[in-house]
Parts: C-alpha cells; sequence; structure tokens
C-alpha cells in the first residue's frame, strides 16, 4: 500500500518535473534568441545605420535608412487599405449578418487565411499586378501585406465588436438613430480599445513578413517614395545581408533584426497591456 | 427636416452602410477564390504537360525542363512532422505547467513570454538558426548523433548543421507558441467539477491530468497539433534558411533536403522557362490547398471548445 | 472615426505630391549575383557623380532572364549567354560587361589558399558524387604533401538559376563524358548531390560554415570571403592560379565581332597560362524599349562603366573589357536599339 502509493507520488513528480522542464526549455529559447538578436545587433546600431543608404560590399559604411522608411511605408499603406475593409467586413459579421450563411463561411474562411502560406499570396500579387504593372513596386508590396492583415482585422474587429452588449444597440436605436449612427457612434466607441488592439497585433504581424515581399516591393539601394517603383524592407534587406559572405553585412543584418524584433515586442506587449485595460475597466 | 425625409434618409443611409460592409465581407471569398483561379490559371501549362504525374514525379530538373512535386512535398512533410514531434509533448508540457502548476503569479508572465516566441518574425528565427543553432548542431549534437544512432539510416550522414532535422527543429520553436497556447485554452476548459472529484478520490495531480484532462481535452489538442501543422508546412523563411534546398528525397535526417516553401523562395524570380515558372506556381498552389485543408480540419476539431 | 478619414485622405495627399516630385527616379536592373559587387560599386560612385540612380538586385542570372523578357526592370544581367535565337525571340539585346573567373573553393582544416591541386576529371568526379571523401586515393596521389582529412566531402552548389553554374556545368560537361551524359549544363541543373545554396553569397556562405566542403563561387567572392580556392590543370595541362592575368589569357584571342549575339563561352580555353573556368558577363535590354528616357539612362550608365569603370573593375578582381570591344558595343546599340522607332543611341 505505502509503496504503491509512493510510486504514484514519484510518477506524479517525474510527470510534473517534465512539464516544469518544457516550460522552462520554452522560455529558454526565448531568452536566448532575444540574447543573440540584442548582443549581435546591438554594435550595429549606429548613427550610419539609422542615417545611411546601403553601401556597395567591401566598404566601411552604410546604413539601412532607405529600409527602414520602406518598411514604414509598406505597413502604413497596407493598413490603410486593410484596416477600414477588415473593420467594415468586421462590422457586416457582428451587426448585420450575424447568424446569416455568407457570416459563418467568411468567419470560417478568414479563420483559415490567418495562418495561409504567405509566400503564396507573393506569388499571387505577382501575377496580379508586378507583371501586368510592368514592375515591381511598393504598392504591390502594401497590397500583399493588406491581404495577409485583411482576415486578422475581420476576426478580431468582430469579436470586439461582439463584446459590445446588445441593450447598448437597443437603447441607441430606440432614441430614433438609424443603425448605421449607432454602430459608427456607439457600438465602435464600445469596442474602440479592443479594436486598436487588434489592429496593433495585425499591423505587428505582417510588418515582420519577408516571404511576400520578395516578389513584390522586391528590394532598392536608394530612397524611394514613389509608388511603383521598388522598395527597400528592413525584412528582405536581412534576408539578403544574411545570405551575403560580406561580415559587415551579417553586422547590419543583425541590427536590423534587433529594430524589428524590439518594435513587433513593444507592439504585442503594448496591443496586451491595451487589451487588458479593457478586461479590467 | 420632417419626419417623412428624414425616414428615408434613415433607411438609405443603412442601406448604404449595410451593403458597404457586405461587400467588404464577401471580399474575403472573392479574394480567395481569385487566389486560387490565378494560381491555377498561372500553372495550367504545368498541370497540362504533367498531369497527375506531377505530384509523383521526383525529378526537379530545369535543364531537361522535367519538373515533379515529390522532393518538394516530402521535405515539406518530414520537417513538418519533425516539427510536431518535437513540438507536442514540450507544448502539452507548457499548457500542464500553466493551467494545473504554476503560482498565479507566474502564469501571467510566462504565458507572455511563450506567446511572444510567435511575434518574432520567421526570417529572425532563420537567421539566428543560420548563424547560431547551425554551428552548435553541426559540431556537436549531429556527430553525437551520428556516432551513436547512425546505424540507424534515419541518423546517417554528415553533420552539416543544415538539413531536414535543423529545418524540423527551427520549425518546432516556432509552432510551440501555438500549440501550447491552444491547448492552454483548451486545458481551462475542463469542469473543475472533473477536477475535483478526482481529487476527492485521493487521485494525485498527475493522475488527474492523465485521466480527467487530457481525454476531455483529447480533439482539442488534435486540433491544435494540426493548427502548428498548418503553420509548419507554409512557414518559408526560416526553412529556406535551414533546409539546405536540395531536391533530393534522402532517409537521412541529416541530409538537406527542399520544401515547397523553399523552393518558392528561391525558383520563382529566377525560372527563366515558362514551363519551369508554371510548375512553381502549381506547386504554390499545391501548398496552398494543403493547407487549406488541414486549416480546415483544425478549425472543425476546435470548434467545439470556443467560447460562447 | 472622423480623425481617421482625415488621416487617410492626407496621407494620400501627401504621397501623391511625392509622387509628383520623384517621377523616374530609378534604372532598376536585377539579375547574375557574379558581378553584384561591381555593378553596386559603379552604381554608388555613378550615383555620387550623377545622381542617377541604378537599382541593381543580384537575384541570379535565372531571374535576371526572365525579368528582362518580361519587362518587370529596365535591364537583366546575366553570366550564361543567352543563345541568338532566344535573344532574337525574346527581342533583346546583349553584350558583355566584364569578365571573370570561376575557382573551386574548399573548407579544410589546415589547407591555405592555392594548396589543393585538383585536375578537371577529379572535380567532376567530386560533383558527380563518385568520389565521397577527401581520403580518396586520386586526390592524395595528386597532393601527396598535404594532409587532408578522412571525411565526407560535402558538396555545395546554388539553388537558384545561375550563370556561374552555367560557366561551372559548362566547363565539366567539356572535361567530363559521364557529367555529359548524366548532367548536362545550364543556369540550373539536376544535380546528382549536395547543399544548395541561394546567389553566390549563399554558397559562399555555406562553404565557409560547413567544414570539409568544396564550392565554387566567382573570383571576388572567393577573395572578398578569404575563401579557400584550389589549383586547377588547364587544358594546356598547368596547374594555374585564378588571376587577373591567368582570366585575361582565357580571354585572349576572342572574336566578339563574329560571334553571334556576343554568346563568347570561355571556358577549357586553350591559351597558355589560362584559368580553365572563366566568362563574361552580360546585361539585357529590350531592342524596342518601352520607357525612352529609361533605356537613354541604361545606355549611358554602362557607357561610363566601360569608360569609367576599369580601374574599380580591377580592384574587385574583374577583368574589364578592352576597348575594341565597347566600341562595338555602342556601334551596336547605335544599329539595334530603338525606342518609338527612333535610335536611342547617338554618340
Amino acid at each position: 500500500m505505502n509503496l504503491h502509493y509512493l510510486r504514484r507520488k514519484l510518477v506524479n513528480y517525474v510527470a510534473l518535473g517534465i512539464s516544469l522542464l518544457s516550460a522552462v526549455f520554452g522560455i529558454v529559447f526565448l531568452c536566448w534568441i532575444l540574447k543573440d538578436v540584442l548582443v549581435l545587433g546591438l554594435p550595429a546600431l549606429n548613427t550610419s545605420f539609422f542615417t545611411e543608404l546601403p553601401a556597395p560590399p567591401g566598404m566601411e559604411g552604410g546604413g539601412v535608412a532607405n529600409a527602414i522608411v520602406g518598411t514604414i511605408m509598406i505597413t502604413v499603406i497596407a493598413t490603410v487599405v486593410g484596416v477600414p475593409a477588415g473593420i467594415l467586413a468586421g462590422t457586416y459579421l457582428s451587426e448585420f449578418g450575424r447568424k446569416s450563411r455568407v457570416a459563418s463561411a467568411v468567419r470560417f474562411l478568414s479563420d483559415i487565411l490567418v495562418s495561409a502560406p504567405s509566400i503564396v499570396v507573393g506569388i499571387f500579387v505577382y501575377a496580379l499586378l508586378v507583371g501586368p504593372m510592368g514592375g515591381f513596386s511598393l504598392l504591390a508590396g502594401s497590397l500583399a501585406l493588406a491581404i495577409i492583415m485583411l482576415p486578422v482585422v475581420i476576426r478580431t474587429s468582430e469579436e470586439m465588436l461582439k463584446l459590445v452588449p446588445d441593450s447598448t444597440r437597443e437603447a441607441a436605436l430606440a432614441l430614433g438613430a438609424p443603425q448605421w449612427r449607432v454602430t459608427v457612434q456607439v457600438v465602435y466607441r464600445g469596442a474602440l480599445r479592443g479594436m486598436v488592439t487588434g489592429v496593433m497585433l495585425a499591423v505587428a504581424r505582417v510588418s515582420g513578413e519577408t516571404a511576400p515581399l520578395l516578389f513584390t516591393s522586391f528590394n532598392n539601394t536608394f530612397w524611394n517614395f514613389s509608388l511603383t517603383e521598388p522598395t527597400a524592407s528592413l525584412t528582405v534587406t536581412i534576408f539578403n545581408y544574411a545570405m551575403a559572405p560580406y561580415e559587415e553585412w551579417h553586422s547590419i543584418a543583425w541590427g536590423a533584426a534587433l529594430l524589428i524584433t524590439a518594435m513587433l515586442l513593444v507592439v504585442t506587449l503594448l496591443a496586451r497591456f491595451f487589451a487588458r485595460g479593457r478586461s479590467t475597466g | 427636416m420632417n419626419t417623412e425625409s428624414r425616414e428615408a434618409a434613415t433607411s438609405s443611409g443603412d442601406r448604404i452602410f449595410k451593403g458597404v460592409s457586405y461587400f467588404f465581407a464577401i471580399s474575403v471569398m472573392c479574394l480567395m477564390g481569385l487566389v486560387v483561379l490565378v494560381l491555377f490559371k498561372e500553372s495550367l501549362p504545368s498541370i497540362q504537360k504533367f498531369g497527375l504525374g506531377f505530384i509523383t514525379s521526383t525529378s526537379w530538373d530545369p535543364v531537361a525542363l522535367e519538373f515533379g512535386a515529390l522532393p518538394a512535398i516530402y521535405g515539406t512533410v518530414v520537417t513538418s512532422i519533425i516539427a510536431i514531434v518535437i513540438a507536442l509533448p514540450i507544448s502539452i508540457g507548457i499548457a500542464i505547467f500553466l493551467t494545473e502548476m504554476a503560482p498565479t503569479s507566474l502564469k501571467g508572465p510566462i504565458g507572455v513570454a511563450i506567446e511572444l516566441l510567435a511575434s518574432i518574425p520567421s526570417i529572425i528565427y532563420g537567421m539566428w538558426g543560420l548563424f547560431i543553432l547551425s554551428p552548435l548542431l553541426g559540431d556537436y549534437v549531429e556527430p553525437f548523433i551520428i556516432d551513436h544512432f547512425g546505424f540507424i539510416p534515419l541518423f546517417d550522414g554528415a553533420p552539416l548543421g543544415i538539413g531536414m532535422l535543423p529545418a524540423g527543429f527551427i520549425l518546432a520553436i516556432m509552432i510551440i507558441p501555438f500549440i501550447s497556447s491552444v491547448s492552454r485554452d483548451v486545458f481551462l476548459m475542463v469542469p473543475s467539477i472533473l477536477k475535483e472529484s478526482g481529487y476527492g478520490v485521493g487521485a494525485t495531480k498527475w493522475e488527474v491530468i492523465r485521466r480527467v484532462v487530457l481525454p476531455f481535452a483529447r480533439s482539442g489538442i488534435v486540433g491544435a497539433v494540426i493548427l502548428g501543422l498548418g503553420r509548419a508546412l507554409g512557414e518559408t523563411m526560416a526553412v529556406t534558411f535551414m533546409i539546405g534546398n536540395s531536391p533530393d528525397i534522402s532517409l537521412s535526417l541529416l541530409d538537406p533536403a527542399t520544401s515547397i516553401s523553399a523552393t518558392l523562395a528561391n525558383e520563382f524570380t529566377e525560372a527563366d522557362h515558362p514551363l519551369y515558372l508554371s510548375s512553381i506556381v502549381e506547386l504554390g498552389l499545391m501548398l496552398f490547398i494543403i493547407t487549406f485543408v488541414v486549416l480546415a480540419i483544425a478549425k472543425l476539431m476546435t470548434r467545439r471548445y470556443e467560447k460562447r | 472615426m472622423k480623425k481617421f478619414l482625415l488621416g487617410t485622405v492626407l496621407f494620400f495627399a501627401v504621397l501623391f505630391a511625392v509622387q509628383q516630385a520623384s517621377a523616374a527616379a530609378f534604372i532598376n536592373g536585377a539579375g547574375a549575383t557574379f558581378p553584384y559587387p561591381i555593378y553596386s560599386k559603379w552604381a554608388y560612385s555613378y550615383n555620387k557623380a550623377t545622381g542617377v540612380k541604378i537599382n541593381y538586385q543580384s537575384i541570379g542570372s535565372g531571374g535576371g532572364v526572365r525579368q528582362a523578357v518580361e519587362g518587370t526592370v529596365d535591364f537583366g544581367a546575366s553570366d550564361a549567354p543567352m543563345a541568338p535565337e532566344e535573344l532574337e525571340k525574346a527581342g533583346l539585346l546583349q553584350f558583355p560587361m566584364v569578365m571573370g573567373g570561376v575557382v573551386p573553393v574548399v573548407n579544410i582544416r589546415g589547407i591555405k589558399p592555392g594548396e589543393l591541386k585538383l585536375t578537371p576529371e577529379l572535380l567532376a568526379d567530386i560533383y558527380l558524387g563518385k568520389i565521397k571523401r577527401w581520403s580518396d586515393e586520386r586526390i592524395t596521389a595528386l597532393n601527396p604533401d598535404l594532409a587532408l582529412p578522412d571525411k565526407k566531402i560535402t558538396i555545395v552548389r546554388r539553388s537558384d538559376g545561375s550563370g556561374t553554374t552555367w560557366i561551372f556545368t559548362n566547363y565539366l560537361d567539356k572535361v567530363s563524358k559521364e557529367w555529359t551524359e548524366s548532367v548536362g549544363f545550364g543556369k540550373a541543373v539536376s544535380w546528382p548531390t549536395g547543399v544548395g545554396g541561394k546567389g553566390n553569397e549563399g554558397v559562399a556562405t555555406y562553404v565557409k560554415r560547413i567544414r570539409n566542403s568544396i564550392g565554387y563561387v566567382e573570383y571576388a567572392y572567393a577573395l572578398q570571403n578569404k575563401l579557400v580556392h584550389a589549383k586547377l590543370k588547364n587544358r594546356a595541362g598547368q596547374f594555374v592560379e585564378p588571376t587577373m592575368e591567368s582570366f585575361r589569357s582565357a580571354a585572349s584571342g576572342v572574336n566578339w565581332e563574329g560571334t553571334p549575339g556576343f554568346a563568347v563561352v570561355l571556358t577549357d580555353t586553350a591559351g597558355k597560362g589560362a584559368w580553365p573556368i572563366a566568362g563574361a558577363t552580360f546585361i539585357l535590354v529590350h531592342k524596342e524599349a518601352k520607357d525612352c528616357g529609361n533605356i537613354d539612362a541604361v545606355l549611358k550608365f554602362f557607357d561610363w562603366a566601360y569608360k569609367n569603370g576599369a580601374e574599380m573593375a580591377q580592384s574587385l578582381d574583374y577583368v574589364p573589357m578592352p576597348k575594341q570591344v565597347y566600341t562595338l558595343m555602342e556601334k551596336t546599340w547605335a544599329e539595334t536599339i530603338t525606342c518609338d522607332g527612333k535610335p536611342v543611341w547617338a554618340k
């Protein structure tokens, strides 16, 4: 009896110990990756990193200023295109078509598209836009990211809008306001925090994408502000620089990796902080 | 403004708003259809030339213009399986730790930390894998595996530090956050009355987990694994860095191979013959369909755990 | 919501204004990785000198040809000469910019540049997967003084469509009958074995990373990365080092004018002291240009590079084109390249 009990206890501790180790494993890798990105990236972050254009291989100095601005531009345009579309589609799911067939189909597809391979979107946009438009472009890259963003925004905005209690809607409707005004002025306001969180997470998600940009926004050694010309981005720069055999380029790639990781972690943490604010108050 | 015209404005305003939101909701479906259509159209030459043989052919020969998808499919599937085999037990362990063991003060931070792993872009996993992990695997881990398990054909090869095993390992680290967070959510759905009755009859914590929590959560876990699989199948940048880009089918997990996504990333802008290009697009189409089916299954399996 | 709309409108207004200000700012080129170091250096200096922005991206020669044909870039670059018929079909003109050599590089502990000697047959058999270990007696017999490890050879080659591969496999095709029968040559081939790296960069990175490996890269990549090159036996029977002189002798006696499409191949040439795996790298442009301003800028840039770029090319270990070649090219430009029915090059 006693022996049997001991054995059960032992199994219990071993199993729980293994669970603990798994959690430690996850944390260790996170810390390890972050440590390397920080240690190898930090030395690269000097003034020229932020202010200069890429230098040809073998030349001292050079930076990724154009890629930083390029990533911001691509992401902003993608957001401007993807977010309103996503919010409106989410509005339909939550306010108009709740139980309709169309809504459940859209919900299902969006859930799947959230995890769909992003490189396929790159090929799609290449076939649709880059070939016919006669060149790689900032616009094509932004569009690819907007497509990737769309399902994320749809699902989060729907969830957030649903959290607004129906009684709020009914109260506003009872005052005689048309439904669209109720939605825009009452429901959106009620769900604002949550939707901002959702948008932030969606922006974070796409600004780290590389694969869909390889064939769309391509790359550029110079500044570009034109929608129809190729544009540098941090992620494609990391890909090219990390694959290149030059030490100084590796260092710049680590710097760019640090920059983008830090940005994404900050956005993700901010979004979490924001979301927590909503649930408690 | 009199009442009538106000009502008219109201209803037309509503109609427009509803119409616009409906349009954007529908656009998701149209977009999806368009993706399939465009990819299908672009891969038509290859589909006509190779037919179903495309899936079973092992040759990827741009000189002779003979293309087959099997090596890429093989590499994709094998790396994804390796990723699941490594990630599943660890993710379950993490979920158990977070739901059943961790003190409340630790639950939050550790949960967040693991989810942060998911927000690191895949290119950074790839770069870290190539520069940091791969030398370690090539210099220490793989020679050890070869020396001790080399008699098994799966582990016979040269210690390169890149290949299917390293790619699968990086993929595992990347999908652990997904599997563990879904598993955690599913574990949290287990009614506490079930667990308490387990403790009531004197079961240890592990016994409750094994006999009550895991059986209750089984299909949720399966769904989580399939979700992770869906992610792993389509993952591009990290795999491109780590797999070795070699369209060969090799039994040894240490050998370089290629995956569908890595082939797309490497060869899409390069292909200079229409048939070559079209074969690559067909690979993309297959990847899209495969991940769609896998993710749809995952979605259906986790549906019953969704919060109402 | 209103603020958001206002922001959106403002954003597009600014974007539009910038569009107007920055129209036609770039000349986009893409292709071969082999000449990437020199093209990017030329582009950098040219930008400093004239303000014109030449955005050259190294994606591989296969990509250079494809993007030139599709017209997604203003010029393509390829190390593999396109055949005259293909050029005709695509309406392209090709002209050589610089010459260089492809060198086999190895990563074996204790072996320094130029120490390892290889014959064409050995190189082919290694890449065919027939010689599997560095301690193979055919290698040790040729290199009795070297301590070669009893380790498996890891072969590194390109994963993308590549002119470097074209030159390298063209050479193996000439020297090994078995290679001709089982592999052939091209920008991308069905490799019997090996690890694939993307671009010359990728191959150099993998060779550096993987011990006991062998790869092939353009000479400048080998030098800049301090990779260990091997000596090769040339057609004249000498073991030669890859140098500017040996590349130059490979290119001596080439009849550019008499070669249709200037599709000159410099592998396994007979010259004394010639490096056996040499090649020229080419630029591809449409004969009937779509954008008159851009094609003019492209030709001006390459004219500048022919005339002012020789020193830069040599500093990066490329062989610049001799004067008679570029006067020939400029004559060809004037004769063949048109835009809106008018010749573009009138100098």
